[in-house]
């Protein structure tokens, strides 16, 4: 389990990330919503350590991440940031094996190796494996970089935006891989995300973060309500069910 | 395979070049010109094998290929402490005609100006290492002017003696130093063995090295250090020479065209050898010692740094 106590970040004199407290449940996809600014990236940097907190602390599964020694968190979580530019000329094999440092430290094994081809299938770039990132779509060079992380085998990954540059079929691809990973690999999976109706058909959880605190979390079914968006975007959001899916239509 | 054949034939070049330097012209006098070359020779693989690896570390950690560890301002730190030697104690000082004197206090001068530049920076945590270049660029270059304010007012005949001390020179090296350098640089290898797998990943960003698992902090920190000692002792050595290392890098990048450092820094220092073994002949052969091969360095370094800047830009 991942859980987040009385978090506190400030850039500057900004209190980007207020009081913040969460639970992420175990083997479930969480997502994690607001608006633009709501200090979501800003969270999962700091539970994935990129950033350190000013206050509170984060622990997974009993090991607080600030103490914590980084070889070993890396083979418990992995993280992909909203934005990766590459300037290394990498194929995307090459980047995929990068995800296997945590365990070969740069000495790929066979096992290595066959974690590295699971991935790239799992991301269908079995085509498209020894093409350069630079030559890829914004979309395959996204596919590239969750490529990687799935081959870092993980417990708990946690994406920020993954479906950006994705086109719809590759982002419901997308959102099926990782409700496969959750379902067949027993992964914990958080995601910040921004299209509701993906949210709202794949993820088990959600969390809602405003002005950088927390201020709804629940099941879909908690949170997917007129009620409950319209004080998370300030706008009233219709919802419909289709096929047993709860849809926001907010369009006109 | 492929980058291994390169490598094999960058082996061959450099080792070729220097055959070519110990025999060249030798009138048959093997017993004085050997051991003499030979030293030159030494100097000159630990200078070029130095500024090369120390390029691509530097040019790794800080994610920039146009960046060189002479931004650190510590070649204008080694100037500064010649010229302000002459300045007060003038040029018959022992400072200045010990050699090996002279060397050991520059590379303590200039590591504890590394190691304060470190401390001030690395004092919180997560400090950002563009702010460290930044440091280093404003104090070398406060480093210069105060140079040059000395040499303005000295001596003309002692600014002959700084002007020598400018530019890199394989030309009096001693022997005693040779070896202490060599020492020193074994033991540096030595101490960052471990961290070198690190390098690969690092490439790719602080973001994913952490992820990775990488303990970035630290082993930013120590190469950092290694930068600094391998900067130190090849400029103590022999003297500032500004461009070789963007050259050298530079170079490894495009013949290597891989990401992987262990190729990456075997490479560089290969060519760096071929760079200064080659162009210290030029030197000797060609402009029989009317030019020096800083001078060639700069000239050809600073001709393709401007063409990496026209390339990034289209
Ligand atoms: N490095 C930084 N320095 C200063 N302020 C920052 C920095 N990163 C983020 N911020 C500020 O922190 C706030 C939260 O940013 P964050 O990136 O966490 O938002 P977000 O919820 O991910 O938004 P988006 O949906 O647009 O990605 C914003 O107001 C932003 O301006
Ligand atoms: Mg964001």
């Amino acid at each position: 389990m991942v859980s987040a106590s009385n978090v506190v970040k400030f850039f500057g004199k900004k209190k980007v990330v207020q009081d913040v407290s969460i639970q992420v449940e175990k083997g479930k996809i969480t997502s994690l919503i607001g608006p633009n600014g709501a200090g979501k990236s800003t969270l999962l940097s700091i539970v994935s350590r990129l950033i350190t907190s000013d206050e509170g602390e984060v622990r997974i599964d009993e090991l607080d991440v600030a103490k914590c020694r980084g070889s070993e968190l890396a083979k418990k979580v992995s993280i992909l940031k909203q934005a990766n530019h590459m300037t290394l000329k990498l194929t995307v094999r090459e980047l995929v094996s990068f995800g296997r440092f945590p365990y070969s430290q740069g000495k790929l094994t066979a096992e290595d190796e066959r974690y590295v081809d699971e991935a790239i299938d799992y991301m269908q770039l079995t085509d498209l494996q020894h093409t350069y990132l630079d030559e890829l779509s914004g979309g395959q060079k996204q596919r590239a970089f969750l490529a990687m992380v799935i081959a870092q085998d993980t417990e708990y990954i946690l994406l920020d935006e993954p479906l950006n540059n994705l086109d719809m079929k590759h982002a419901v691809q997308m959102m099926k891989v990782l409700r496969r990973l959750v379902d067949e690999l027993g992964k914990t999976v958080v995601i910040v995300i921004h299209d509701i109706n993906f949210a709202s058909c794949y993820s088990d959880n959600i969390i809602a973060m405003k002005n950088g605190r927390v201020i709804r979390e629940g099941t879909v079914n908690d949170i997917i309500k007129p009620s409950v968006l319209k004080e998370i975007y300030d706008m009233d959001i219709n919802i419909e069910d289709v096929n047993e899916n709860k849809i926001c239509v907010y369009y006109a | 395979m492929k980058h291994k054949a390169i490598l094999t034939v960058l082996v061959i070049g450099a080792v070729g070049l220097i055959a070519l330097y110990m025999t060249i012209a030798s009138g048959g006098n093997w017993d004085y010109i050997l051991p003499r070359r030979g030293m030159k020779v030494l100097a000159m693989v630990i200078t070029a094998s130095t500024i090369g690896i120390s390029t691509i570390i530097f040019q790794t950690m800080t994610n920039n290929r146009i960046l060189t560890p002479s931004i650190m301002g510590m070649d204008s730190l080694y100037m500064l402490l010649q010229t302000a030697l002459i300045f007060i104690v003038g040029s018959g000082s022992a400072f200045i005609m010990n050699r090996n004197l002279n060397f050991v206090v520059s590379v303590l001068l200039m590591m504890v100006f590394a190691m304060l530049l470190y401390k001030l920076l690395f004092r919180k945590e997560g400090a950002n290492l563009f702010f460290l270049l930044l440091l280093g660029l404003i104090f070398g270059t406060f480093f210069s002017s105060i140079s040059t304010f000395m040499q303005v007012l000295i001596d003309p005949n002692e600014f002959l003696m700084i002007q020598d001390r400018m530019f890199a020179s394989f030309n009096n090296v001693s022997s005693d130093l040779v070896w202490v350098a060599l020492g020193c640089i074994a033991l540096t290898i030595l101490w960052m063995w471990k961290d070198l797998k690190y390098l690969d990943v690092l490439a790719l960003g602080r973001d994913q090295a952490v992820n990775l698992g990488v303990d970035y902090e630290r082993v930013v920190r120590k190469l950092f250090l290694v930068t600094a000692v391998f900067v130190a002792i090849s400029t103590a050595l022999v003297g500032p020479i500004l461009f070789l290392g963007l050259l050298v890098a530079n170079v490894t990048y495009e013949v290597m065209k891989t990401y992987r450092h262990s190729y990456l820094m075997a490479a560089s220092a290969l060519i760096g050898i071929i760079a200064v073994v080659g162009g210290q002949l030029l030197v000797e052969r060609v402009f029989s010692f009317t030019t020096t091969l800083s001078v060639i360095v700069n000239f050809i370094g600073g001709v393709y740094f401007l063409y990496l800047l026209l390339r990034e830009r289209s």
